[in-house]
């Protein structure tokens, strides 16, 4: 039924907007260079009254330049050279000299004065209708990526040509998402321009649909109505017209709301990498390490080196460097235990003090190594992009990832505590030093592994930050107390309640950050964690009994 | 922890235990605060008598720098009165060193007057510059000295009562509170980078003209703010060494060491916990008041995190638990911190992170634990003391 | 006279003055405690004379060491009703103010302000005003010195008065912290495992001192050492699993057969030490 009424729409408005248009079959297209060259080659003696059809037997041939040169003539960059009659693409460059590129060899030649040139001559009408056979070429295209893209264009920006093009393409369009977008620039083209019952039945058609560009066009029509001395018909398509805003409202508010959740997830996701090295060596070991951020920031450095020592393969850097971070990370994390944690056992204040000056020591020599500048880490091909779900939701590639990636480490860091001897002996000791020393447990031992353990995490959490923001020497810095905050927050010890506290950490800033700024919303966070420790100093999730006090 | 070395003349049976005391504490008042007599003597005869090219001619930046040295060791006192005596680990003592020196900047923006580059007289060039038309409600009275001198109390004061009621009430100890307290001074950081606040912003307070009519150029200014330094720290160690030998001292000392147990005593750990944190605040307040006129300006960078922990650094270096090495502690590592980021700035941090970690391992007792019972071992003392008690 | 329980606590503290006129000056009724299911104590009923001298027995985890937490505060019960006298319901008061009402404790562990010196240890524990105004301006009082020396004679450590109290022996801060409790002048007196790490001499002195000090004083002892409780027990409480077992003279208790099955069998030790 829809269907139907579609298709008797779009007879209807062909009426109105293909007046000029030939048939779509007759365009008869050949593909060979040679005939685009003949034609090309043509431009310069052509006068401009001929121009009309020759630019149409242009636009005909199915040849991957003739684009190019459509585009150039529109640009008005389509020159030929004087001496030879050479059609070149001309672009002005500094030295007032102007570069040119021939259009049918795409060859560089050496750049002339402009009165070495003449410009290929163009009209209104005829820009007119070179705009709608691009449009076509690009609506015909094999890529669909380039269809929608021109199709949004049209959305955008209508114009009668373009708009006859995806009238009589719409009904041999495969592509579901294409054909769908095409109807839509249709029906409101049949918004503006429609009788008033096409109008009514456009709005109701377009009630479902999310592209910014439609509810613009609804607001402006709303808009542009009288506000008084209403006639029937404009009170009716006042009343749809709102009714369909607001609709198309709520729908958007429903996605701003879940992608304020995916931004919030993918914070707490970052958050809980920050935090998760913690939960081991503060939560599980009781060591405050605040030089746990700088360990953060050599994950992050290594990920830099390991993209300068093999910049042929920046798409598998990541990959190299997660477990690189986690073995240089942990390495110095066992160092800073051996060397200097094990003699402070028992001294929670001193340890946050000599931890402190190793943070110290760390910034200074990163700075000293790789200057105090911040360094550019790449992006892989993979990680950019987004995962488009609707014109007004999409997700990115980057932070999918993480959140995905971050949920991995918690998983595997879960099994291991539960799992694994090493979990078992580590418990054991950190429960009771005496006990686990008598059942034989080498405590010195499952102290250094655990704690390069929970350090190489902060390691694998610095590649991540390297995607997402500056790699300098103060990285570390920015997440430290936040880290600290988030272990606190959800109970020390509790691998569940740092889940659980990372998440909504990151969720509630992500929808404070709209209403308040995010400077603010950094602050309210931090003031509400103070009130609820001091309110629950134990966190969400604290451990009970006897034992915990 | 134990003090046996620092108390290890009680290893003799004293009778007369308040005599003992009284001798202790008397010899260390009289020596600290002597020390800062002659030493802000000679500075000030030899500023001023003696003229440049002298030998012993000490210029007009080195009396600021000392000046700042001395409010530095007044803030480390307030650290140590905290930290030392009372347990609490204060990783945010900057903001009250930095919300006194706002309340003193702020006096000295009103003074600037019409003499700003928009000349306005009533707003300082930052609010025009924002085109604010009229003062902050906050900003009022900020012209008068005495309402300054009161605001260099009550708002760290009251910062630290809210703060610390709140904290010490829930019974939040140990490094939680540590990390409390760093998180409190970054979100004060935060809050005053921004412009709404009302403070200056990223530039802070700057562009001093005079104090009370004084122009803050004159030299002579400059060498009374460093005396009136040196007098705020001897009667801010006084007041410290007061509390930590009164009965008061006592009770927090056992807090510190037994909060659990206190309790079954009948004290209420938590009041005296808010009472000296309010005590150290205010006092890290004056510090704060009287550094800026010294430096001449205040921005929200003072209120950073690291600050905070170099002032620790100050008291674990000097030798926390006694009032006398919190003072040495900022002294030394201060002065070391000019040399240093004079002739080599990439190592100071190198130094300083060093230096936290060497001193917690092998200088638990910081300076003033290499020079065990140094008062206590000067003869003139030791001498009467023996006499007393035998 | 009429108490202001629900008043500030502040002016409750100066208030409180338990009612015994009924000769009990401490109820414990129907008290559970539990920690993650695991009931420490269960309906626990337990009921103190003003100026009697009252033994608790039990196997470890009898809920002994919970009792005393419940009483001076540290721990709330779950449910169950704690007074003080008649009319100061305990529960509703925090543990400085339990101590100030004129409830002391020794703990288990002895605990001391290793940092202060003996004297001074005793001087914090001097009843009196123990707020912050008073406490910086104080001055020793001739009458308080005395006080404190006569202290210090009781519990023999004139010698170590100015000692810190970290160095002490450990029999020694067990004799400081009772020290501690009678410079508190407390109406009762609860103290937990008095002689642990005593010689025998020591022992004996401890018994003597709890024997004399019950009359003025309701004195609650827990201790494992059934020497030293027969030697100074007129009514013993056996706990057993959170609540009471039996109670009355230590003969009774002896040949009670639940007590002997549960206690006595089960902790053979306990009972041959007497």
């Amino acid at each position: 039924m829809k269907q139907i009424f579609s298709v008797l729409l779009s007879c209807i408005l062909s009426w109105q907007v293909l007046a000029s248009t030939q048939d779509l079959d007759a365009f008869q297209r050949t593909d060979t260079d040679s005939d685009l060259s003949q034609l090309v080659n043509q431009l310069p003696k052509t006068k401009l009254k001929k121009m009309p059809s020759l630019v149409e037997k242009i636009a005909h041939i199915n040849n991957e330049k003739t684009h190019d040169v459509l585009q150039f003539l529109l640009n008005g960059e389509l020159f030929y050279t004087k001496a030879n009659k050479t059609v070149v693409h001309a672009v002005k460059a500094d030295n007032s000299l102007y570069v040119l590129t021939d259009v049918l060899t795409s060859e560089m030649l050496v750049p002339v004065e402009k009165s070495k040139l003449r410009k290929v001559k163009t009209n209104n009408r005829l820009r007119g209708s070179i705009r709608s056979y691009i449009a076509k070429i690009d609506l015909t295209d094999e890529d669909k990526n380039i269809r929608i893209k021109a199709v949004k264009q049209l959305l955008d920006n209508p114009s009668d040509s373009g708009l006859s093009a995806v009238q009589e393409l719409i009904s041999k369009e495969k592509d579901k998402d294409v054909r769908e977008l095409m109807n839509i620039t249709l029906l409101l083209n049949q918004l503006k321009k429609g009788k008033h019952a096409e109008k009514i039945a456009a709005i109701t058609q377009l009630e479902d649909t999310l592209e910014p560009s439609v509810k613009n066009a609804m607001v402006s029509m709303l808009e542009a109505l009288p506000t008084e001395s209403k006639t029937d018909e404009q009170k009716a398509l006042a009343a749809n017209l709102s009714k369909v805003i607001n609709n198309i409202e709520s729908k958007r508010g429903v996605f701003e709301v879940i992608e304020n959740i995916f931004f919030g997830l993918s914070l707490g996701s970052v958050l809980l990498l920050a935090a998760i090295g913690l939960t081991i060596t503060f939560g599980v070991m009781g060591v405050i390490n605040m030089a746990h951020g700088e360990m953060m920031m050599l994950g992050a450095y290594t990920t830099y080196v390991i993209q300068l020592a093999f910049p042929n393969l920046i798409e598998y850097s990541l990959l190299m460097a997660v477990p690189a971070a986690f073995l240089v990370s942990g390495l110095v994390g066992v160092i800073i235990e051996r060397g200097v944690i094990r003699y402070l056992k028992g001294r929670p204040l001193e340890t946050l003090l000599a931890t402190f000056g190793i943070s110290l020591i760390l910034q200074q020599l990163v700075r000293t190594v790789f200057s105090p500048l911040n360094r550019q880490v790449q992006a892989p091909e993979w990680m950019t992009g987004s995962w488009v779900i609707n014109p007004v939701f999409s997700l990115t590639f980057n932070r999918l990832y993480i959140i995905i990636f971050s949920l991995m480490v918690f998983f595997t860091l879960l099994l291991i505590l539960k799992k694994s001897s090493l979990g078992l002996h580590v418990r054991a000791v950190s429960q009771n030093r005496d006990m686990a020393r008598a059942l034989s447990i080498k405590s010195d031992w499952v102290d250094a592994i655990t704690f390069g353990l929970g350090s190489g995490i902060a390691g694998v959490a610095g590649v991540v930050l390297s995607q997402l923001t500056n790699v300098g020497p103060n990285l570390g810095q920015a997440y430290i107390i936040d880290s600290f905050l988030v272990v606190v927050f959800g109970g020390v010890g509790n691998l569940w309640g740092t889940l659980v506290a990372a998440m909504s950490l990151g969720s509630i800033n992500k929808f404070l950050e709209p209403a308040v700024g995010s400077v603010l919303a950094n602050i309210i966070v931090l003031v509400g964690l103070v009130l609820f420790i001091q309110k629950r100093p134990k966190g969400l999730f604290p451990q009970k009994g006897r034992a915990a006090d | 922890m134990t003090n046996s070395t620092e108390i290890s003349n009680s290893d003799t049976p004293m009778q007369s235990f308040s005599l003992q005391n009284l001798f202790k504490t008397l010899s260390h008042l009289h020596v600290v605060v002597g020390t800062l007599f002659i030493a802000t003597l000679y500075v000030t005869v030899c500023n001023l008598f003696f003229s440049e090219g002298s030998l012993l001619h000490v210029s007009d930046y080195t009396v600021s720098l000392f000046g700042k040295y001395l409010c530095y060791a007044l803030l480390a006192l307030a650290v140590d009165l905290v930290w030392g005596y009372c347990g609490i680990l204060s990783l945010g003592h900057g903001a009250f060193f930095t919300l006194g020196g706002y309340a003193m900047g702020m006096y000295l923006m009103r003074q600037i007057g019409d003499r700003g580059v928009y000349g306005n007289p009533d707003l300082p060039d930052f609010m025009v510059f924002l085109s604010w038309t009229e003062l902050p409600w906050f900003w009022a009275g900020s012209s008068s000295i005495v309402w300054m001198i009161a605001m260099v109390f009550i708002g760290p004061g009251l910062l630290a009562y809210v703060f610390g009621s709140m904290a010490f009430r829930s019974r939040v100890s140990g490094v939680y509170l540590s990390i409390m307290t760093q998180a409190m001074t970054y979100a004060l950081m935060l809050a005053f980078f921004r412009n709404e606040m009302g403070f200056g912003g990223n530039n802070g307070l700057t562009d001093f003209k005079e104090i009370a009519g004084f122009s803050l150029q004159d030299p002579n200014t400059k060498l009374a703010l460093f005396v009136i330094t040196a007098i705020a720290l001897a009667i801010g160690y006084w007041v410290s060494n007061y509390i930590v030998n009164s009965k008061m001292g006592r009770v927090i000392t056992a807090t510190r060491d037994a909060e659990s147990r206190i309790r079954f005593v009948g004290f209420r750990p938590e009041h005296y916990k808010v009472w000296i944190f309010v005590v150290s605040a205010m006092l890290a307040g004056v510090a704060g008041a009287l550094y800026v006129p010294q430096v001449g300006i205040i921005n929200p960078g003072e209120f950073s995190p690291l600050n905070s922990i170099e002032m620790v650094i100050w008291v674990a270096i000097g030798g926390r638990c006694t009032l006398y090495g919190a003072i040495i502690g900022a002294i030394v590592v201060s002065y070391a911190k000019t040399r240093f980021t004079a002739i080599m700035p990439e190592a100071w941090l190198f130094a300083l992170g060093g230096l936290f970690v060497l001193v917690t391992l092998l200088l638990p007792k910081g300076i003033a634990g290499l020079l065990p019972n140094l008062f206590d071992k000067l003869s003139i003392f030791q001498d009467e003391k023996v006499k007393k008690n035998t | 006279m009429i108490i202001d329980k629900t008043g500030s606590p502040l002016t409750a503290t100066e208030n409180i003055k338990p009612d015994t006129r009924h000769g009990v000056i401490l109820y414990v009724e129907d008290v559970s405690v539990s920690f993650d299911g695991f009931k420490a104590l269960n309906d626990l009923n337990l009921y103190i004379n003003d100026g009697e001298l009252r033994c608790l027995i039990g196997a470890n985890g009898a809920g002994k060491t919970t009792l005393m937490d419940v009483i001076t505060g540290k721990i709330r019960p779950d449910k169950g009703v704690v007074n003080f006298g008649q009319q100061v319901n305990l529960l509703q008061l925090d543990e400085s103010e339990i101590a100030m009402a004129g409830i002391g404790r020794k703990f288990q562990k002895p605990t001391v302000f290793e940092a202060l010196t003996v004297f001074e240890n005793i001087e914090l524990s001097l009843a009196g005003d123990k707020s912050i105004w008073t406490s910086l301006f104080h001055k020793l009082t001739g009458e308080q010195k005395d006080r404190i020396g006569e202290i210090l004679q009781t519990i023999g450590l004139v010698k170590e008065a100015y000692y810190l109290a970290g160095r002490l022996s450990h029999g020694q801060k067990q004799w400081l912290e009772i020290g501690m409790l009678l410079a508190a002048e407390p109406r009762v007196l609860l103290v937990d495992e008095p002689v642990a790490g005593m010689t025998g001499q020591e022992t004996e002195r401890t018994a003597e001192l709890l024997t004399s000090l019950a009359g003025k004083h309701s004195v609650v002892v827990v201790e494992h050492d059934m020497a030293f409780v027969r030697s100074i027990a007129k009514q013993v409480t056996v706990l057993h699993q959170g609540s009471v077992l039996a109670e009355g003279t230590m003969s009774e208790i002896q040949s009670n057969p639940e007590v002997i099955k549960v206690y006595l069998g089960e902790d053979g030790d306990a009972g041959e030490k007497g």
